[in-house]
C-alpha cells in the first residue's frame, strides 16, 4: 500500500477564485507521481478538521471579499488548531484572500477591520487600486517564481518576517518594497496565481518533500516530466505584464 | 482641453463614412471610424438611435452574447421589423457607433424599427448613461476577465445598473444566482425570466457549483420560457406555458439555452402580437455566429470552431460536444482581449478528453498542456504558432472530423487562416 498524505483544502466554496484548484490539483498529482496515496479533505465554514488522521499539507486560495467576509469567524475558531499544526512544521501554501487572513488584519479603505489569524506576522491595507498582471520574483530557494496577481490589498511584513521572493517584475506585497509573499517555519503566503504550483514546481515539490519526511522520515523523489512547465515558464517571462 | 464646438450630424456622418472607408481599405477594424466620430460628437450614438420607434434593446452577460443577439436579430425580422445590429462582436461603444457608419444615410438617419445591442458588462454601465435601452437581456455573470473587472461581484453590480436604467422590460436568466440577486432589486413588473426544467440544470455547471459552493435551493421564480428539453439538436420548451419544439442548426446545448434566452425577449418586445409558429420556424433556420460553434468544411471534413473565454465557457463547451470520433485541439493566446491571466485553465476540468488530443496552440500553447498533463490528458503536439499547428492539425487528421477550442484573439487569427483554404464566412 502506497504511504497517504492528507491534504486540507481550505474554504474551497468561498475562497477558490482564480485556480486556486490548481495548486491542490498539482500537488495531489505531483504526490501520486512520487509514489504516495493523497487524500483530500475539503474544509468548508463549520465542518470539523480531520481529527482520526494527520493533517499533512494545507492549501488555501483566495476569494471575493463577501466570500472573505463569509469564512472570517471561521476562520478564527479554528486558528488555535492551526497554529498548532504550524509549530508542528506543517507546510502550508495560502494564496491571496488566505494569504492575508493568515497575517494580523486586513484594514479596507473605509477603515473596516477583517481580523486576521497572525500567522504571519504581518498587515494589509485596502488600497487605492488593483494590482493586475504578471508577476515574477526570484527566491534563493526556488529560483525565479512565476505568477499572476490581482489584488488591491497592500502588505506589509514585520521586520522578523521573510518574504517569499524579492519581485523582479510586477507590483508583490505592496508594490514598494519589493518583496513579494512571506515565510514562516514551513508556511508560505504568496500574492501568486496562475495558477503557482503548477509552473512552480519546486515549490510544489518542496511541499510534499516537507509532509513526507515529517511524517515517514524520508522523501525519495520520482523524476517527473517537467517539460511543459519548463516551456510555460519560459513563455510566460516573455509576457507583458 | 478646450471643448470643440459639435459638428452638426450631417457632417459628422460624412466625415465618420469617410474614415470607415480609409480604414476598410487599409485592411482595419472597426475601432479607429468608431473612436472618430465619438471624439468629434460624443452624442453621436444616442442622437441616431434616440429616434428609433421601438427603442433600443441591449444584451449583456459574460457568455453567449454574440450568439444570442444574432438570433434575437434574426427572430425580430422574422416578424417583419428592420433591425440594427453590432454584429462583429466587436462589443464596445466604438464597435456600436462604427456599425451605425455603415448604416445611417447621409443625413444620418438610421433606417431601422430597433436597435439590438451587444455590449460587454463594462461597457453596458457606460452605454446606458446617454442611451436609455428600453428592453434588456442579462444572460449569466460567469468568472471572466477579471483582471479587467476585478471580481464577479462587481461585474453583477454593473448588470445591476444596466437593468435600473432600463425603462420597459428586463429579461433575466433565473438559474443565474447573481442575476436572481439582481432581480430581486427590481420592480416586479418590469422582469420576465427564461430558465431550465429542473432536469436539465445538472447539465450546466455553475461557477459556483465548481468546487461544491451551495447551489440554488429555493424555488426559482415562474419564467416566461423555459428550456424543458434538449437532445441533440432537438430542443423543446414553452414559452407562455405553450409547448414548442424546434430542431435547431445550432451546436452545444448552451447555445439551445440562449435561444430560449433570444425566444422569451422577443415574446416580452412583441407581446401578443408575436408570430408564434413563425419564431418557432425562424429559430430552426439559425445559424451559429461566427467561431461561435461554427462549422467550416475542410477537406470534405467538417470543423468546428467552439470560441471559450472563461472557465464557466469551456466547461459548457466541454459537456456541450462530445470527443468521440474528433480530432481535438485547443488554441490559447493570452491577449489583452483574451485575458493574461491562465488561471482560468485550471477552473476547468478536462478529463472528458482522455485519453488524449491532437494538438495545443496559441501563444500560451505550453500552459494548455500543462493543464492537460494533470488531467492526465496526452497531447500529441504542442506547436505555439497558429499557422503551423493548423496546418499541421488538418493533415495529420484529414479523414476525421475536427474541433477546436479557442480563445477569442486565437479564432479570429485560425479564422483569417482558414479563409485561405475554404469558404469562411467574412464578418466586418
Amino acid at each position: 500500500m502506497k504511504p497517504k498524505l492528507n491534504i486540507v483544502q481550505l474554504y474551497p466554496k468561498d475562497m477558490n477564485i482564480y485556480g486556486d484548484w490548481g495548486n491542490v490539483l498539482t500537488v495531489m498529482r505531483r504526490a501520486q507521481w512520487h509514489g504516495y496515496e493523497p487524500v483530500l479533505h475539503e474544509y468548508n465554514p463549520g465542518d470539523a478538521l480531520p481529527t482520526d488522521t494527520d493533517i499533512d499539507i494545507v492549501i488555501g486560495g483566495g476569494g471575493q471579499d463577501a466570500g472573505q467576509d463569509k469564512i472570517q469567524a471561521d476562520l478564527i475558531k479554528v486558528a488555535p488548531k492551526l497554529h498548532e499544526l504550524v509549530q508542528a512544521d506543517t507546510p502550508m501554501l495560502v494564496i491571496c484572500g488566505l494569504y492575508q487572513m493568515f497575517g494580523n488584519f486586513f484594514r479596507t479603505k473605509d477603515g473596516h477591520e477583517i481580523k486576521g489569524i497572525g500567522v504571519f506576522n504581518l498587515e494589509t491595507h485596502g488600497g487605492p487600486e488593483r494590482m493586475i498582471g504578471n508577476i515574477v520574483a526570484h527566491s534563493d530557494e526556488f529560483g525565479d517564481i512565476i505568477g499572476y496577481e490581482n489584488h488591491s490589498g497592500l502588505t506589509y511584513l514585520s521586520s522578523d518576517v521573510q518574504p517569499l521572493g524579492k519581485v523582479i517584475k510586477g507590483a508583490g506585497n505592496n508594490g514598494k518594497d519589493e518583496f513579494e509573499g512571506a515565510r514562516v517555519r514551513n508556511v508560505i503566503g504568496s500574492y501568486m496565481h496562475g495558477s503557482l504550483l503548477p509552473k512552480n514546481p519546486a515549490i510544489a515539490d518542496w511541499l510534499i518533500e516537507k509532509a513526507a519526511t515529517k511524517k515517514f522520515g524520508d522523501f525519495t523523489p520520482t523524476v517527473i516530466e517537467d517539460r511543459f512547465a519548463t516551456e510555460a515558464r519560459r513563455i510566460a517571462l516573455t509576457r507583458p505584464r | 482641453m478646450v471643448d470643440m464646438p459639435k459638428p452638426p450630424l450631417q457632417l459628422t456622418t460624412l466625415l465618420g463614412k469617410a474614415v470607415k472607408e480609409v480604414a476598410k481599405i487599409r485592411g482595419g477594424g472597426s475601432a479607429l471610424p468608431g473612436l472618430f466620430v465619438e471624439t468629434i460628437d460624443k452624442d453621436f450614438i444616442s442622437t441616431c438611435l434616440s429616434r428609433l420607434p421601438k427603442g433600443v434593446v441591449l444584451i449583456s452577460g459574460t457568455n453567449g452574447k454574440t450568439t444570442t443577439t444574432k438570433m434575437v436579430v434574426e427572430l425580430l425580422e422574422s416578424q417583419g421589423l428592420k433591425v440594427f445590429t453590432n454584429r462583429t462582436g466587436s462589443n464596445f461603444t466604438r464597435g456600436v457607433a462604427a456599425a451605425l457608419l455603415g448604416d445611417i444615410d447621409m443625413n444620418g438617419k438610421l433606417h431601422a424599427d430597433i436597435a439590438v445591442l451587444e455590449l460587454d458588462e463594462a461597457h453596458a454601465v457606460h452605454f446606458v448613461r446617454s442611451v436609455k435601452p428600453r428592453y434588456s437581456l442579462l444572460l449569466n455573470v460567469m468568472r471572466d476577465q477579471l483582471d479587467r473587472f476585478g471580481e464577479i461581484d462587481a461585474t453583477a453590480r454593473m448588470l445591476r445598473t444596466i437593468a435600473e436604467e432600463t425603462s420597459d422590460k428586463i429579461v433575466i436568466n433565473r438559474e443565474d444566482p447573481r442575476l436572481l440577486a439582481v432581480s430581486r432589486e427590481l420592480p416586479n413588473d418590469k422582469v420576465l425570466y427564461f430558465g431550465l426544467d429542473e432536469a436539465l440544470r445538472s447539465k450546466f455547471p455553475s461557477d459556483d457549483d465548481m468546487r461544491g459552493a451551495s447551489s440554488q435551493t429555493a424555488r426559482p421564480p415562474k419564467a416566461l420560457a423555459v428550456l424543458e428539453e434538449a437532445i441533440d439538436h432537438t430542443a423543446v420548451f414553452s414559452l407562455d406555458s405553450k409547448k414548442h419544439t424546434a430542431t435547431v442548426k445550432l451546436e452545444g446545448i448552451y447555445n439551445i439555452f440562449n435561444s430560449v434566452a433570444a425566444v422569451c425577449l422577443v415574446k416580452a418586445i412583441l407581446g401578443d402580437q408575436a408570430d408564434t409558429a413563425r419564431l418557432v420556424s425562424t429559430l430552426e433556420s439559425i445559424t451559429p455566429a461566427f467561431g461561435r460553434g461554427e462549422k467550416l468544411t475542410v477537406g470534405g471534413q467538417p470543423l468546428e470552431l467552439v470560441l471559450v473565454k472563461n472557465p464557466g465557457g469551456f466547461r459548457l463547451g466541454l459537456s456541450s460536444f462530445n470527443p468521440d470520433g474528433y480530432a481535438t485541439m485547443i488554441a490559447i493566446n493570452d491577449n489583452y482581449a483574451d485575458g493574461r491571466d491562465m488561471s482560468w485553465l485550471w477552473d476547468v476540468d478536462f478529463e472528458s478528453l482522455t485519453p488524449g488530443i491532437s494538438h495545443v496552440s496559441g501563444v500560451r500553447a505550453y500552459d494548455m498542456a500543462l493543464r492537460l498533463q494533470y488531467d492526465e490528458v496526452e497531447v500529441k503536439t504542442v506547436e505555439t504558432n497558429l499557422a503551423k499547428a493548423l496546418q499541421d492539425f488538418i493533415k495529420s487528421n484529414e479523414s476525421q472530423p475536427k474541433r477546436i477550442y479557442c480563445s477569442y484573439t486565437a479564432m479570429l487569427a485560425l479564422r483569417r487562416q482558414l479563409a485561405k483554404i475554404t469558404n469562411v464566412e467574412v464578418v466586418s
